[in-house]
């Protein structure tokens, strides 16, 4: 049974973990599908939801997680904080700790940023993004969308297809396929896939056409092209030449059977063509309908312990 | 002063001596020539090791301008504690040591706090910006004993090679920051496994190799004096084997912690593991303890880098690089070099005392008639937990806070003068 205070990454969780998450995300779900969609159980639990980084997917759907569940909870971005007037990270959290807040869901353009507060804080603390490391609740609702599509993990061969290097999603969707026992594949160009990938025992393809075949899911990562000032592609046309997913590609080499996957947001025409995202092989929307469900069971699991102290 | 020092292991490899016995110092010296009555000071030093002074040529104080994380007289108690009597201090304070003025006021500050030696590293380019070249006689004159831009590499080559050239004047060393900043990028470790794993921007080292190999070459074309900075790849004590077996002039020196940790240290991302160069891997480590055993490097330098708790207490990527280390140098590498019989303890010492002096032509300390009196006293066998509630350092930031080490400073006599005398300062 989980008994946690912070939810930091997939490489903390024991399968048994994952399994629990899942499973309570399920009976989450029923809820969803109420007319009233609205749960008594966590009234009294105060969550601040404090994003350093521009989102519009995973903070809309934990601040419906926290809404469906019946939490008091506040939204903090950067732009509003007081980060900008040089007050450190620490004393920010520090600060809304003081104002009894339970959980605090952080997202951060920086590696550690919520292990930091996790050690520092009496406050669960969950991970929302940080920086390149981990994304640990988008995993989890690839997860959950993976179970209710194929029923059983084992042996499923998935292919996480893009910019493997600057990717929380992928580091944290490999972590979790590893520990349900799928066996991943990365692709993508050789300079967006670190030197030393191999430390996450993952197939090295960086030729698509030679991934897709075999495989039951490809996982298409959004290109970034922020980046692009940085030398690691020469050109988005020679990206989308070697790499896009295009319904040729998809018909020519796919199983007929395969599942595509996307964490958004998605560049439609780049990594992905339209008729593919929108193709029936495509789970895109099932993972984020997932999303509420997962984060709402998160936040249950973690609250457990203070909520069981409070019937006491 | 009189200092009559009864019954220690008197150790000094550089001169031979390695037995128990007294020792007699009169003013700066050692001497055979006085009667122990008329001593003024009797330390009773059975059981303890009469070790040269150690010598750092890699420190930086802070003054003038970060005094919230150093200052020279806490600087001073932190080396005195750690057994060091000398120490240079490395320009990149605020203003930087690229002339006269600064170079007096740290000799100054040195003489107000009377605790160790300190010698000032002058800038190698003015403000540090690696164009123009500092008026490196005048500082020679001011007491600078070395030229470095530490914590940032000369980039233009062109402006190295003037520098080693015009340091034949005064034939000092040139102390490179070996780091090609392209390479580095906004790098926060060591590239490797765990950059991957946590998703930090990797430092590869190669960025560090290929600048020693630039400015080997380059030391060679000039024949200038070429000293090379914390040392931390295998790939850059390669380059350093090909420079030692041509002859060329260059030197080099290896912190502690790049001999002790590896890049694994950061999965916690304690901020007390960031420093630059970055932690790098166990082959890494295995050659730079190599290295400095064959003296392929020649010296250990602390790189002591003080940083107040609230500038490390952030983002790893926000938090400064560098951490303190003149308090734990020598217990950390007797322990764990030492003792696990990697490196004998006369290369140690010659490694923290005779070898460092002469890159730099500091004074050291030699039991012998008529030596300098720059000694430590040393247990061996006591053994201490390092705590940051402890440091005489004005930070804390150390990479090996808790850990257990054996060797406890408990004498530093610098000068004849008794500058730390179990815990108590001068």
């Amino acid at each position: 049974m989980m008994n946690r205070k912070d939810l930091l990454g997939i490489e903390d969780l024991s399968r048994e973990e994952i399994e629990e998450i899942l499973e309570v995300a399920k009976s989450m779900e029923e809820i969803l599908e109420r007319p009233i969609k609205k749960a008594p159980t966590l009234r009294g639990i105060t969550i601040a939801n404090l994003f350093f980084e521009p989102s519009t997917r995973t903070l809309s759907s934990f601040a419906l997680a926290e809404k469906r569940l019946s939490a008091d909870s506040i939204n903090l971005s950067a732009s509003s904080s007081s980060v900008l007037k040089g007050e450190t990270l620490l004393d920010t959290a520090r600060n809304i700790e003081a104002m009894e807040v339970d959980i605090i869901v952080i997202r951060h353009s920086m590696p550690g940023a919520p292990h930091l507060l996790a050690k520092r804080l009496e406050a669960s603390v969950v991970n929302a993004g940080d920086g390149t490391h981990e994304h640990p609740t988008q995993t989890l609702l690839d997860l959950m969308t993976i179970r209710k599509r194929f029923s059983e993990f084992d042996k499923l061969k998935v292919a996480i297809i893009g910019d493997i290097r600057h990717s929380r999603v992928a580091r944290s969707l490999i972590l979790g396929l590893h520990k349900m026992g799928c066996e991943v594949t990365v692709c993508g160009p050789p300079t967006l896939i670190p030197k030393w990938m191999d430390v996450f025992k993952v197939g090295i393809n960086y030729n698509i056409e030679e991934v897709i075949p075999d495989k039951d899911i490809l996982y298409i990562l959004r290109i970034q092209k922020e980046r692009q000032d940085q030398s690691f592609l020469p050109s988005m046309r020679e990206y989308i030449k070697y790499y896009s997913l295009t319904y040729e590609r998809l018909k020519k080499y796919a199983s007929p059977e395969i599942v595509i996957m996307h964490a958004g947001p998605m560049n439609r025409g780049i990594e992905i063509e339209s008729r593919v995202a929108d193709s029936e092989f495509s789970l895109i929307l099932d993972q984020v309908t997932a999303g509420v469900a997962v984060r709402m069971s998160i936040l249950y699991l973690l609250s457990r312990r203070k909520l069981n102290e409070n019937n006491n | 002063m009189k200092i009559t020092i009864k019954g220690a292991h008197l150790f000094d490899p550089n001169n031979n001596v390695d037995e128990v016995g007294d020792l007699y110092i009169e003013d700066d010296r050692v001497t055979d020539n006085f009667s122990a009555t008329s001593s003024q000071i009797e330390i009773d030093a059975k059981g303890l090791y009469l070790l040269p002074g150690f010598v750092d040529i890699h420190s930086h104080f802070r003054e003038p301008g970060n005094e919230d994380a150093e200052t020279i007289e806490t600087g001073s108690r932190a080396a005195v504690k750690g057994g060091y009597t000398s120490v240079a201090v490395m320009p990149n304070t605020n203003p930087p040591i690229d002339n006269e003025g600064v170079a007096r006021f740290i000799k100054e500050k040195a003489k107000e706090a009377n605790k160790c030696r300190i010698f000032p590293i002058g800038t190698i380019t003015k403000g540090r910006k690696g164009s123009e070249l500092s008026e490196m006689g005048h500082l020679y004159e001011a007491g600078c004993v070395a030229f470095s831009d530490d914590g940032e590499c000369v980039k233009n080559s062109a402006t190295i090679r003037r520098a080693l050239e015009y340091s034949l004047l005064i034939d000092v060393p040139i102390i490179e920051h070996p780091e090609d900043t392209t390479l580095t990028s906004e790098g926060q470790i060591n590239e490797g496994v765990i950059s991957t794993r946590l998703g930090l921007i990797g430092i590869p080292d190669v960025s560090e190799a290929s600048m020693v190999a630039r400015d080997i070459l380059l030391a060679k074309f000039t024949g200038g004096k070429l000293h090379l900075a914390h040392i931390s790849s295998e790939n850059s004590v390669d380059c350093l084997k090909y420079g030692k077996n041509k002859g060329i002039k260059v030197t080099s020196e290896v912190t502690p912690h790049h001999l002790l940790l590896t890049e694994e240290e950061v999965v916690h991302f304690d901020t007390n593991t960031k420093m630059k160069p970055p932690l790098r891997t166990k082959s890494d480590i295995e050659a730079l303890q190599k290295a400095l055993k064959k003296g392929i490097i020649d010296a250990v330098a602390t790189d002591h880098a003080p940083h107040p708790d609230y500038a490390k207490e952030l983002e790893y990527s926000l938090a400064p690089f560098g951490v303190v280390g003149l308090e734990t140098a020598f217990s950390a590498l007797y322990t764990r070099l030492v003792l696990s019989e990697k490196i004998s303890m006369e290369g140690l010492i010659q490694s923290m005392t005779n070898k460092p002096a002469g890159i730099l032509n500091l004074p050291v300390g030699e039991i012998k008639e008529g030596g300098t009196a720059d000694f430590t006293l040393v247990d061996l066998n006591a053994e201490w937990t390092v705590d940051p509630a402890k440091f005489a350092s004005k930070s804390a930031n150390s990479p090996f806070i808790g850990w257990k080490l054996k060797g406890v400073i408990k004498f530093t006599i610098v000068g004849g003068i008794l500058a730390f005398n179990e815990g108590e300062f001068l």
